[in-house]
């Protein structure tokens, strides 16, 4: 008997027991359900939940590989035992199996336990409060493992899924009635939680933090310094890296965050398959590219001392801002989240533009927390809602307007 | 309990539980926030409030027939006032280093809604027995949500209780940080304590499901 057919057998067996959502989940997700609707419904659409999460999760699976790629290739390159890139996207030295499978046996755990932990808590909350399980978590655990360090270790993003996914998610009930992005919430909660892990200049290549516990423990041996771009910048230091690198993404950073060209690939895929929203992303651009000009005018009008803190993240041009850090992979990947998102097409404009604009100001006010596009994200899902509200609003104001003037 | 009436027991066991001023009537949310990072600062701002409101109650209730409601609010301030003077002083000269991580909050007891809120809804219709006993109740109502959160807070954020290592030495590496576990700092942080508070609450009205408003 096939697997398909066992679990039609057991699902019958449990219809109305308690645990039939566990069932019906593992079934669906499996299997196209064997239960179609017959009468009654004129409206026949195949991109149902589980096909608009499927089509976020393969736009993603670029930046996954080559974050499996990037993680070896940052490690050798740190142990100084390969030279780095030189012949653009297509070097030999960076597609090699060896660095492949350095990334793959440290990220396919964290993929396994983002999945693992989220949907055993989707399944219980499902039982407990007697729902479908939904698939909200499909996105959500691909895009974890995608915005942490390699090196977290992986009962801290155990803890971090569990806190996530009950606070962000189901104490709102559930999947889509969340205001909080969960895989931000998850990763803010790393970033807060355990610093030590998530920030500085250690934690972006797999291997420099033991490698730094080794030489505070007395062997010889050279340190690893895995210094972001961010971090130079913010110490108005030479950035170590090509424009090229960094666009291409050969830089050390979060697992799937460092490949701007691969997330831009992820994002067209989105918008032309119409899951994520192009306004969002372009107006996010759009707000970091002000803000970075507004910055850039400062610096060159002189109102700013070279001493300052602020002086070597203000001068970095405009554009640089966009290719490094995460705000390419929040751009495309999270502030277009539909649930968190405004809904609205003049709220959509609105709040990706200060999700642009937030994200480059935190950066570069504050470089205790460079990932500013987190923090700004964070932030303006909890305003997307306002922003809704006072466009329909207006809405409703104008078209009030329009009556009065017709009666009159 | 002997030494109570029934309906006087009520007064105290009511606000520890199902009439909680924090979880029930989310009073004193403030305080309550800013300092359970760690026990000790709880339990000695639970055992100031319990000072205040208790005295604060009597003094109050035996007043509250010359009192000119008009001026009732300013009244009940220098009350409060001059109590919590009294506390911060205490704090200051016996335990100088905790007054100083308690800092403004003791100064800001005066504004704790509870005391207030209680003076207003029972302190100025009772007598001073019932209002002393009330004083009591709500504030040990507080004082046990404060140390349960500051018991989780300072548990899961520093690893000690009462200052008192209780899950190894950090630096040294000993205990469960020999298994590679680390301290919370987001539990040292005000936020966390407002997530502790509202899983307390959760647990609490899913235990008792009649609190649930809807």
């Amino acid at each position: 008997m096939s697997l398909k057919n066992k679990l039609h057998i057991l699902k019958r067996k449990y219809r109305s027991k308690k645990m039939a959502p566990a069932f019906n989940a593992l079934h669906t997700f499996l299997y196209l359900p064997n239960e179609t609707t017959h009468n009654g419904t004129h409206i026949k659409a195949a991109d149902d939940l589980k096909r608009t999460m499927n089509t976020v999760i393969m736009a993603m699976v670029p930046c996954l590989l080559f974050g499996m790629f990037n993680a070896g290739y940052q490690h050798h390159l740190a142990l100084g035992e390969i030279q780095s890139v030189t012949g653009g996207l297509f070097s030999a030295e960076f597609w090699t199996l060896d660095n492949f499978m350095v990334g793959f046996w440290k990220i396919i755990p964290l993929v396994i336990v983002s999945y693992g932990v989220g949907l055993l808590i989707e399944f219980i909350f499902a039982i407990i409060n007697k729902h479908e399980v939904e698939e909200g978590y499909l996105v959500t655990g691909m895009l974890v493992p995608l915005i942490v360090p390699i090196d977290i270790p992986l009962w801290m993003l155990a803890v971090a899924v569990v806190f996530g996914v009950v606070i962000g998610k189901e104490v709102f009930g559930g999947t889509g009635m969340n205001i909080l992005n969960p895989a931000l919430t998850i990763r803010a909660f790393l970033f807060f939680a355990y610093p030590t892990w998530m920030s500085g200049d250690k934690v972006w290549v797999h291997g420099a933090v033991e490698r730094d516990q080794a030489i505070a423990g007395g062997q010889n041996l050279d340190a690893i310094s895995g210094e972001t771009i961010l971090g130079a910048l913010a110490q108005s230091k030479e950035v170590a890296y090509s424009t090229v690198d960094m666009f291409l993404g050969f830089i050390p950073g979060s697992v799937g965050e460092t490949s701007t060209l691969l997330i831009i690939l992820g994002g067209l895929f989105l918008v032309f398959s119409k899951i994520g929203s192009w306004r969002i992303m372009l107006s996010s651009v759009i707000g970091a590219i002000v803000m970075g000009l507004i910055f850039n005018q400062v610096v060159a009008s002189g109102w700013i001392p070279e001493s300052s803190n602020f002086y070597g993240l203000m001068s970095a041009p405009f554009w640089e801002h966009l290719i490094i850090g995460g705000f390419a992979f929040g751009t495309v990947f999270m502030a277009t989240d539909p649930v968190t998102a405004s809904q609205t097409n003049k709220g959509k404009w609105i709040y990706g533009f200060l999700v642009g604009f937030i994200s480059i100001m935190i950066r570069v006010f504050n470089p205790a927390y460079p990932e500013g596009v987190m923090l700004a994200i964070l932030l303006m899902n909890v305003f997307a809602p306002t922003i809704d509200h006072y466009v329909v609003q207006g809405n409703v104001k104008k078209r009030m307007k329009r009556v009065k003037v017709k009666t009159a | 309990m002997g030494l109570l009436s029934k309906k006087d027991a009520k007064l105290i066991t009511d606000p520890l539980a199902d009439n909680n001023p924090i979880t029930i009537q989310v009073l004193g949310i403030c305080s309550a926030l800013a300092i359970t990072a760690e026990l000790k600062a709880s339990l000695v701002m639970g055992i100031a409030v319990l000072f205040v409101l208790s005295v604060g109650n009597v003094v109050i209730s035996l007043m509250r027939n010359i009192i000119p409601s008009k001026i009732r609010i300013i009244v009940q301030l220098i009350v409060v006032a001059a109590l919590v003077i009294v506390v911060d002083q205490v704090l200051k000269a016996f335990a100088y280093e905790l007054s100083k991580t308690l800092s403004v909050f003791v100064g800001l007891i005066i504004t704790n809604c509870i005391i207030m809120g209680r003076f207003e809804a029972f302190a100025l219709a009772n007598g001073p027995w019932k209002s002393f006993l009330d004083g009591i109740g709500n504030a040990l109502g507080y004082a046990v949500i404060l140390i349960i959160v500051g018991f989780f807070r300072e548990l899961l954020g520093s690893g000690t209780l009462f200052g008192i290592p209780v899950l190894g030495d950090p630096i040294e590496k000993t205990g469960v940080y020999a298994i590679g576990y680390e301290n919370n700092g987001f539990m040292l942080m005000p936020p966390m304590a407002l997530i502790v508070v509202g899983l307390i609450i959760w647990v609490q009205r899913s235990k008792n499901k009649a609190l649930i408003e809807d």
